[in-house]
């Protein structure tokens, strides 16, 4: 999961990591009171998930509270690459000597951590490592070992910091391995991480990203989930404890296995493009053991997004055998009774596949189509997407 | 012969009392695999009965190696009590720990996988392989079960099939079912994993009974890629390949905490494009892919058993 910039200001700050004042503002108003809380002089941020604020007009130097409240008026409601902006961040003004850069990441590749840090901060880092990838030291971080202060020492020594600089900006960065680490974070990037004309070190924008696996120790991450930016069906079907993505389509799927349900996307987008280019309308596993229950529960999902003419089932039974698949689908059809409006294409494979298919033909409810493989399947559902 | 795991591996289940671990012993058991006790601290010294096989539970792990001659470990602790289950494997220097669990916070599987690469031998291998987190397991059909893979859906074979989705790797099983599989894998679906494709490529290179692969990859990271350069400079033999996710939006996470598109990076088409321009034919589907394996697959190759 990212993090809104204020959310990780204040984890910086709750591990002693140096930020300026920062306030969330949702309304013009609160923004004001904000910028005369803080005092002096304040940047007005919109608060987006992507970046390119800046260019975009997102943020902008208020001298007065009331030029925050104009600003806010202006940026709140903004469209920002997509992203609406419902809410700034009131910062506390800053007095910047030098821009650097510094950031921590899980390496896929590597199975470790990369530190990256260079005395060359503000601009984009993707253009940084491309144009000129000596001003970026990368240096990779030990799982075992972390980030102490010897291996501190060791980034700003390679980012090329002068000496007088190396053991605040190295102090700083152990405190930002504490973010990281105690938050179980994938990410944590500080750009620009600035001197201050009085020679101070302060983190001025954050980004991070947390392990939404490590939520078991972590009960607190959950006020940081962005209910309202969510999709109302994403939101519902997390309460379900469903495995749920919206996507901009007219097949409903539904299958099990994350593996499967994308390769059942793709099956159907390419089925589309002969029946009137209809497309998947979203991911949905049910998962290796799927009863009665989360059958309903996926299918009233699915059956409420309005753009769904049709819907593909696609099951290949491991665990759980196709009987008791198809037991589930006629129980979450007798569920949902009238709300069940829209044709299902099953198609089932594996463990019990002719008793799965049996129980479907001897229900024979009006609905259900029986597909013989999953191009079948995913053929028939396009087709009748597009009737 | 086979990779990872044969009928001579000796296989003991971390969590053998908890409800995933007493069914899917159940299933290995049905399957052959040769289970030969479990362990779970708090109950050691009693023991779980499955049919005619009685199972003792062992304190430790390293308790359980020295009384069985264990070589082989599944995990099914829940993701909170995973990192110390792995890490205790290793500590006891098991040559093979797979681990189910779904779920793991990624900087435990970090933590684990530095461990694992920190123990060597006298001739400096790595003496714990890792195969998951978040994967079916492993299965050489006819052999030995190690995970949640259904064991009946074909037989021995040919074919070596590596695989980071479990339902992916049971689809293409089925599909080529009356081929038989030499070894199936599935190495997970997380952003860190113990076992990579590249292991298993280069396992299965070097398996006599494999005769071709079948390489199974999905969006997010590079592992595909990075396998598409192995395939080029080191494996012979015939390799096809199949990508999930071709559909799948940037910046959405597809079920696996691994599968994600972030920026240009990480994308099903240029998995693809790195695989075909290192000579591997790759399916649009899985039914395509099983069709492209036909097609390189030995003729002369007895049928599966089944």
């Amino acid at each position: 999961m990212d993090l809104y910039e204020y959310q990780a200001r204040d984890l910086f700050e709750a591990h002693a990591v140096p930020v300026l004042a920062g306030i969330v503002a949702y309304t013009p108003e609160e923004a004001k009171a904000a910028a005369e809380k803080i005092g002096g002089v304040v940047v007005v941020k919109a608060q987006v998930k992507v970046g390119g604020r800046g260019k975009a007009g997102g943020v902008k130097v208020a001298k007065t509270p009331d030029e925050a409240f104009e600003y806010a008026t202006n940026i709140l409601g903004m469209d920002i690459k997509g992203h609406t902006v419902n809410k700034v961040m009131i910062a506390q003004g800053a007095d910047i000597a030098e821009e650097y850069y510094f950031s921590v990441l899980l390496d896929r590749a590597n199975r470790n951590y990369l530190a990256m840090c260079s005395v060359e901060g503000g601009m984009e880092i993707e253009q940084l490592a491309v144009e000129r990838p000596d001003a970026l030291a990368k240096i990779a971080v030990d799982p075992a070992v972390g980030i102490d202060q010897a291996k501190a020492d060791e980034i700003v020594a390679a980012a090329g910091f002068a000496e007088e600089l190396r053991g605040k900006v190295a102090e700083t960065i152990v405190k930002l391995w504490d973010v990281f680490i105690k938050e179980d974070a994938t990410l944590v990037e500080v750009n620009p991480l600035v001197k201050t004309g009085a020679g101070d070190i302060v983190a001025l924008d954050g980004k991070v990203s947390i392990d939404e696996n490590a939520a078991f120790r972590h009960p607190e991450h959950a006020e940081l989930e962005d209910k309202d930016a969510a999709d109302p069906l994403e939101a519902k079907a997390k309460e379900l404890d469903l495995n749920y993505v919206k996507l901009d389509g007219q097949v409903g799927i539904i299958g099990n296995g994350a593996g499967l349900v994308m390769s059942t996307l793709d099956v159907v987008a390419y089925a589309g493009e002969n029946h009137g280019n209809v497309k998947p309308a979203n991911f949905l596993d049910i998962g290796g053991g799927a009863s009665a229950e989360v059958m309903a529960n996926g299918l009233d999902i699915i059956l409420n997004d309005e753009q769904v003419k049709s819907v593909f089932v696609n099951v290949f039974g491991g665990i759980t055998a196709c009987d008791a698949v198809a037991n589930g689908i006629v129980k979450a059809l007798e569920i949902l009774g009238d709300k069940a409006t829209k044709p299902l294409v099953v198609r089932l494979d594996g463990n019990s596949v002719e008793e799965g298919r049996r129980i479907l033909r001897d229900a024979k409810h009006p609905l259900v189509t029986l597909a013989v493989g999953m191009d079948e399947g995913a053929d028939k559902a396009a087709e009748l997407a597009n009737a | 012969m086979s990779i990872f795991i044969n009928k001579d591996s000796k296989v003991i289940v971390q969590g053998i009392t908890g409800g995933e671990g007493s069914k899917h012993t159940a299933r290995m058991l049905h399957a052959g695999t040769n289970v030969v006790g479990g362990v779970n601290a708090r109950k050691a010294g009693t023991s779980v009965t499955h049919g005619e096989k009685t199972l003792p539970v062992y304190g430790t792990v390293k308790e359980a190696i020295a009384e069985t001659g264990a070589d082989v470990s599944i995990v099914f602790v829940p993701p909170a009590f995973t990192k110390d289950a792995v890490v205790e494997a290793i500590e006891a220097e098991i040559g093979l720990v797979v681990v189910i669990t779904e779920g793991v916070p990624v900087q435990d599987s970090a933590e684990f996988w530095a461990l694992a690469q920190s123990k060597k031998d006298a001739d400096g291998n790595q003496i714990t392989r890792i195969i998951g987190p978040n994967c079916p397991g492993i299965i050489t059909p006819g052999e030995s079960l190690v995970g949640i893979t259904p064991a009946n859906i074909t037989g021995k074979g040919g074919v070596g099939l590596v695989s980071k989705s479990g339902t992916l790797t049971y689809q293409m099983m089925y599909e080529l079912r009356d081929l038989g599989f030499s070894t199936a894998i599935g190495i997970g679906g997380d952003p860190v994993i113990g076992t990579t494709h590249i292991d298993a490529l280069a396992a299965f290179e070097a398996d006599p009974d494999t005769k071709a692969i079948v390489m199974i990859g999905e969006i997010g990271g590079d592992a595909e890629e990075r396998a598409a350069e192995f395939i080029k400079n080191n494996v012979t033999k015939p390799v096809v390949g199949y990508v999930a996710g071709f559909t799948a939006p940037e910046g959405k996470t597809m079920g696996h905490a691994g599968a994600i598109v972030s920026g240009s990076a990480g994308t099903a088409q240029a998995k693809k494009e790195a695989l075909e321009a290192a000579g591997v034919k790759v399916g649009k589907t899985p039914s395509e892919t099983a069709h492209l394996l036909r097609e390189v697959y030995p003729e002369h190759e007895e049928p599966s058993n089944l």
